[in-house]
């Protein structure tokens, strides 16, 4: 990869530099010209050029090709320092020396281009595919509860023969397709807030036993049916982080935790600090991802296949994003119980500041 | 007593008609103002008892139309807006907002709003004690009793109480409050806030994780409010 960096290099630099490698190597056979017969310094010669194609632009690579024919002729073909061959087989070979160091320059110099097109071409339909994945899953992401929103509001516009109940059920629907058009759009937000790069941490002083049990309280208010562990130290020190993103990061885990289990399956979320780094884990005693090892799961637009719950496939690519975006790290692990254990973590600044009140 | 009336400033017609159904329906009459200028010339002519202000307004930002609102109008200023990023609600805040809703909000979160701003206008002229879900709080005496027990608190932690009770139902943002507490040397101090909002729930509220009265607004500042 380190070679294909140089040839972006300005053109003058690679002038320079082939030139000087065909010097320098040409010199050093010419100290060992008595060691080294004229043949071999040809073929030493020759290896240089094919270097320097493999590296360099195809002027540069022809011109070293060139120059050293020339030097070969001139320094080493017997008689040296004359631009005159002696015999017809040195003839020839000089001849044939030139025209394979300029074919080598030439059909390197090609293989490279045709193997940028290929890459590009990779890039491109990849890219393309992306793009319909990501049109698949937001049409349907989006559409969905949109769906549901607009065909409960017509039912209770037109439909004369809607019981109380019906009716109940109708508004309820309306209800949860919004929360969940809500939360797509958020995830959707802080997906291109991580894209456009200007993602900063603004850290400050965060009681996390806090924020737990907020995050928690919000997932729960809208699953009503699951219930969530807290296993955390109340004498935790504060941290310094930026609480909006971690309390993002919590909330999708807990949400796909709650999305993805069977109702009354055991959620845990537990805290701790070891030293100056904040380790949080959540884990579920569902039925797991099935890819565990993969880093998949953290792919934007990667959904568990045999899961029938729905799901943008932003949520964890989001709590990568944002776990990175604090220094830190994520990882998922098969649990104790089959289940997904996600453990994260980030270094912090942490203060064990005490009441010492100012009387 | 009449109806309280309401000026509702923004420029979407679904949240106007939202907004006009729900608070109609729920005692307050309603008076709709599209643009900025609009809504200033209606303050102006017939002053209302609460402003709901949307911060995206097409002719003017809402910042402006709250900083002028401010230079004259006492009553409670309330922002509705999409921003829901700390720096909006902070710098809105400061400007003198009572409170913040980000849309989408839910609609028992904006009658509890409205409610509680409207409740410190009347209170206004010196009420010195408070009581709900068996706290007590007496401003004069400077007594806190929970379940009918003397709590025993520091005299930070006793300001700090104090000033979330005297403007109950509202927002106090983290810097204004360690001003207002430690002094304008401590305003980047928030670990202190942290620290004496964590002792003070452990004494006041029935389980200081799952705090009743003294709320989060998370990277914006706290709330006391006192369950209806």
């Amino acid at each position: 990869m380190k070679l294909f960096a140089l040839n972006k290099l300005p053109r003058e630099k690679q002038y320079l530099y082939s030139l000087v490698t065909i010097v320098l190597v040409s010199g050093v056979c010419f100290g060992l010209s008595a060691a080294l017969g004229y043949r071999v310094v040809a073929l030493i010669l020759l290896l240089t050029v094919s270097l320097l194609a493999i590296t360099f632009d195809i002027l540069p690579v022809l011109i070293s090709a060139a120059l050293s024919a020339f030097i070969w002729d001139v320094f080493f073909i017997p008689p040296r320092f004359t631009l005159h061959v002696d015999t017809a087989e040195d003839t020839i070979l000089l001849i044939m020396y030139f025209i394979i160091a300029m074919i080598n320059g030439v059909l390197t110099y090609k293989i490279r281009q045709a193997e940028k097109v290929s890459t590009l071409k990779e890039e491109k339909a990849n890219s393309v595919k992306l793009y319909n994945t990501i049109l698949n899953s937001l049409s349907h992401e989006l559409r969905t509860p949109l769906a549901a929103i607009i065909g409960a509001a017509d039912n209770l516009q037109l439909n004369k023969n809607l019981s109380t109940q019906d009716i109940q059920q109708l508004i309820s629907e309306i209800s949860k397709a919004s929360l969940r058009l809500n939360q797509q759009v958020e995830n959707l937000l802080n997906i291109s807030r991580l894209e456009s790069g200007h993602i900063k941490p603004k850290n400050d002083w965060c009681d996390i036993v806090e924020l737990v049990f907020e995050v928690v309280k919000r997932v729960e208010e809208n699953n009503a049916n699951q219930k969530i562990n807290i296993s955390i130290n109340q004498n935790m020190p504060l941290c310094s982080i930026d609480k909006g993103m971690l309390d993002q990061v919590i909330y999708n885990l807990l949400n796909n935790a709650v999305l993805h289990t069977e109702p009354q399956t055991m959620i845990t979320v537990s805290a701790s600090c070891h030293g100056h780094l904040l380790e949080m884990v959540i884990e579920d005693e569902g039925k797991g991802f099935a890819d565990v090892d993969g880093k998949d799961v953290f792919q934007k637009f990667s959904r568990n296949g045999n899961l029938k719950a729905s799901g943008s496939g932003l949520g964890l690519s989001i709590v990568k994003g944002f776990t990175e975006a604090l220094g830190g790290s994520v990882e998922l692990k098969k649990g104790t119980t089959q289940g997904a254990l996600f453990t994260i973590l980030i270094p912090v600044k942490t203060s064990y500041l005490k009441i010492v009140d100012h009387e | 007593m009449s109806k309280p009336e309401v000026l509702v400033i923004d420029d979407e017609p679904q949240i106007r008609k939202l907004l006009e159904i729900t608070l109609q329906s729920n005692g307050y009459s309603v008076k709709p103002a599209i643009t900025a200028k609009e809504g200033l010339i209606m303050a102006g002519n017939h002053p209302p008892d609460v402003i709901l202000l949307d911060l995206g307004l097409p002719d003017e930002s809402g910042h402006v139309v709250l900083q002028k609102l401010r230079q004259w109008y006492t009553y409670p200023i309330i922002i509705l807006s999409v921003q829901k990023d700390e720096e909006n609600i902070i710098k809105a805040l400061d400007s003198g907002a009572n409170d913040y809703l980000s849309k989408p909000f839910r609609t028992g979160e904006l009658l509890a709003r409205i409610r509680s701003a409207l409740r410190d206008t009347v209170s206004d002229e010196g009420e010195t004690s408070f009581e709900s879900n068996g706290l007590e709080i007496n401003l004069s005496t400077r007594a806190v009793k929970k379940n009918n027990e003397l709590v025993k608190l520091t005299s930070t932690e006793y300001n700090l109480l104090a000033l979330l009770v005297r403007n109950e139902g509202k927002v106090l943002t983290h810097q204004y409050l360690l001003r207002a507490i430690w002094g304008p040397g401590y305003i980047n101090q928030s670990q202190y806030l942290r620290v004496f909002i964590a002792q003070i729930r452990k004494k006041i509220e029935d389980d200081p994780n799952r705090p009743q009265f003294l709320l989060t607004e998370s990277g914006v500042g706290y709330r006391f409010i006192s369950k209806v």
